[in-house]
C-alpha cells in the first residue's frame, strides 16, 4: 500500500547510490521536483533511464549524479542540445558517463515488457540502423513461427521508478491524465515506485477507462505542487517553454550551470510536504 | 505575383503539398510539423496527423514547440500511451507516411541524427534516433525535409541512425514487412526523389530562381538531375497567408503562455 511521505523521505528511503532509476513523463509530467531532491541528497553512480533525458537528466548529469544513461532521444525539445549531457559525453565533465542508446519504439516496448514481467521485448525495429553496432543490448532473433527477423532488447526493470501525476486519493490511488507516455509501464516495471502529485483529493472523480494506478501498486506518494515545472501538468499549469529556451544558455556554460544549480536546487528547500 | 516569399516558406509550402487527404501521417517535430499542419489548414483538411507522444488525429491551433505540448493532446481525437502508439498504430501498419526532419542525409537517403565523427569520442553529439528508426521502416513511405547545404547533404552519413536505402541502396531489398522508404526529399532549393533502380537521390524539380549550380554547390556528392527537370510551383497567396498566420499565432502563443519562473 502506498505510503504518504515527504519528498525528502520518499527519495532518501528508495533512491540509493548505485541504483537503476527511471524517471518518466513524455514531455509532460516530468518529475523535476524529485530530480532536484535527488541532487540535493547527493546521490551518486545512478544508472538513469529515460526515453527523453530532457532538462531533468541534463541537471542530474551536470550535478554528477549519474554514471550511466539509457535513453532514446537526448535533445532539448524544439530548442537544441542538452549541453550538460554533451559536456559529459564529449569532455567527461563533471565525470565520464556510459551510454546505452535505443530508439523510442524499443524503449517503449522494453518498459512494457518490464511491466509484463518478461525478460525481453520484441519489435520490428532497427532495420538497417547502425544503433545495434554501438549498443550490444540490441539483438536480432528469428520468429519461431514465421522465420521473420525481429529485434530484441532486454526489458527495463529499474530498482526505482519515479513519475509525477495530477492527483492521488487518500488511499494512494493515482490518476494520470493527458499525455500518459510510459508512466504506467515505468511504475509497474520497477521494484519500487514513487509518485509525486500536485494534490491529494477525496475522490479522483473519473470514469471507467481513466489511467488510474491502484495504491497497492505504488510504494510512496509525495505531494509536490508544480512538481513537473518547467514541464507541465495537464489541467494544472502549461509547459514553461520560455524556461526550456533559457536553459540553453544556462547549460552551455559550466559556471552558469553551477550558479543556477546553487540558487535554484541546492540552496532551496524544494517543493515538498 | 508571389515573388514576395522566402526560401524557408518555399520549402514548407512544397513539403505541405506532398501530403494528401486520406493520408495518415506520423509527424516529426519542427519543419515536418509546420508543413503537415499547413497541409491540414489548406488543401488536405482530412489528413490525419499523429505524433509520437500518443496524440492521435490531432488538430493543433498553434505549432507545438515539443513533441508533447498540451496543445497536441487537447486538440486530438484521443491520446494513447507511447507503447501503444509505436506498437499498435505504427508497427501495426496504420501509418501511410512518416514525415521526418534530420541533421544529415546522404545520397541513399539514410538519415543521421546521432553524431558527427566517431561514436566513442564524437565531434558533435546530436540528440539521437527518437522515433525515426522505426517510423522510417514501418510507415508506408517517408518524406524528409531539411535545409540544403554541404554539411547536411553528404555523400555518406557518419552514422546511419535511420534507414533510407542503406550504404549501397539495397538494404530494403527482400526485407519483409518494410515500407517503401523515403520517396521524396524537400529542401529549400529543390525536390529530390530516389532513382527507381539505384535509389540514389536525384533532383526532380528546382524551386523558382534556383539554378542547377546552386544545388551542385550545396550538395556533398555529384548530384544528378532528372531529364525533364521541372520548376516547383511557387507558393500561392493563400498558402502564404495561412502559413504566416499559423507562425504568428504560434509565436504569440509561445511567448504568452510562459510564466518564466525558474524551477
Amino acid at each position: 500500500m502506498a505510503e504518504f511521505l515527504s519528498l525528502h523521505d520518499a527519495v532518501s528511503s528508495y533512491v540509493k547510490d548505485g541504483a537503476t532509476l527511471a524517471m518518466e513523463g513524455f514531455t509532460h509530467l516530468i518529475p523535476f521536483a524529485a530530480g532536484h531532491e535527488i541532487i540535493r541528497q547527493g546521490r551518486r553512480d545512478l544508472t538513469l533511464i529515460r526515453m527523453t533525458p530532457d532538462l531533468i537528466y541534463d541537471q542530474l548529469i551536470g550535478a554528477g549524479c549519474a554514471s550511466k544513461l539509457i535513453f532514446s532521444w537526448g535533445g532539448n525539445p524544439g530548442v537544441g542540445s542538452l549541453h550538460r549531457l554533451r559536456d559529459a559525453l564529449e569532455n567527461g565533465w563533471p565525470r565520464k558517463i556510459e551510454i546505452l542508446e535505443h530508439s523510442h519504439a524499443a524503449m517503449a516496448c522494453a518498459y512494457e515488457a518490464g511491466a509484463a514481467g518478461l525478460p525481453l521485448a520484441i519489435l520490428r525495429g532497427y532495420v538497417g540502423s547502425d544503433l545495434p553496432k554501438v549498443n550490444n543490448q540490441i539483438k536480432f532473433i528469428e520468429c519461431p513461427f514465421t522465420g521473420e527477423r525481429l529485434a530484441a532488447v532486454p526489458s527495463v526493470r529499474p530498482d526505482v521508478s519515479i513519475v509525477h501525476a495530477q492527483k492521488a486519493d487518500r488511499q494512494g490511488n493515482v490518476l494520470v491524465q493527458g499525455i500518459i507516455g510510459v508512466q504506467k509501464e515505468a511504475m509497474l516495471a520497477a521494484k519500487a515506485c514513487i509518485v509525486t502529485v500536485e494534490e491529494v483529493v477525496d475522490d479522483l472523480g473519473v470514469g471507467p477507462n481513466a489511467c488510474v494506478i491502484p495504491g497497492w501498486a505504488v510504494s510512496a506518494i509525495a505531494v509536490a505542487e508544480r512538481g513537473a515545472h518547467p514541464s507541465y501538468a495537464y489541467g494544472y499549469y502549461p509547459r514553461d517553454n520560455r524556461f526550456y529556451k533559457e536553459w540553453d544558455a544556462i547549460a552551455r556554460d559550466r559556471e552558469a550551470f553551477i550558479s543556477w544549480l546553487d540558487e535554484n536546487v541546492l540552496n532551496t528547500e524544494g517543493v515538498q510536504q | 505575383m508571389n515573388s514576395d516569399y522566402n526560401s524557408a516558406e518555399m520549402m514548407t509550402v512544397t513539403a505541405s503539398r506532398a501530403l494528401e487527404n486520406g493520408m495518415t501521417c506520423f509527424v516529426g517535430i519542427g519543419l515536418p510539423s509546420e508543413a503537415a499542419n499547413l497541409a491540414r489548414l489548406t488543401h488536405a483538411p482530412n489528413v490525419v496527423l499523429i505524433y509520437e507522444s500518443g496524440t492521435l488525429q490531432t488538430k493543433p491551433e498553434v505549432l507545438p514547440l515539443s513533441i508533447g505540448d498540451g496543445e497536441l493532446c487537447e486538440s486530438a481525437l484521443t491520446t494513447v500511451s507511447v507503447p501503444e502508439m509505436f506498437r499498435y498504430w505504427l508497427q501495426g501498419g496504420h501509418v501511410s507516411v512518416g514525415f521526418l526532419g534530420t541533421a544529415q542525409i546522404d545520397r541513399f537517403a539514410n538519415l543521421n541524427t546521432t553524431l558527427i565523427g566517431d561514436y566513442v569520442s564524437p565531434k558533435v553529439r546530436l540528440p539521437g534516433g527518437g522515433g525515426a528508426p522505426e517510423i522510417a521502416t514501418n510507415a508506408g513511405e517517408v518524406f524528409v525535409t531539411l535545409k540544403h547545404s554541404k554539411r547536411t547533404f553528404v555523400k555518406d552519413v557518419d552514422f546511419v541512425t535511420t534507414l533510407g536505402f542503406g550504404r549501397d541502396g539495397k538494404s530494403r531489398d527482400g526485407v519483409p514487412n518494410i515500407g517503401k522508404g523515403p520517396t521524396r526529399v524537400i529542401s529549400d532549393l529543390c525536390v529530390m526523389k530516389p532513382d527507381p533502380d539505384t535509389k540514389e537521390l536525384i533532383v526532380t524539380s528546382l524551386h523558382p530562381g534556383v539554378s542547377k549550380q546552386d544545388v551542385i554547390e550545396a550538395t556533398g556528392w555529384d548530384v544528378r538531375f532528372i531529364s525533364g527537370l521541372e520548376t516547383t510551383p511557387a507558393p500561392t497567396a493563400h498558402e502564404l497567408k495561412i502559413l504566416r498566420d499559423l507562425k504568428e499565432r504560434t509565436a504569440r502563443h509561445h511567448a504568452g503562455e510562459s510564466v518564466g519562473e525558474k524551477s
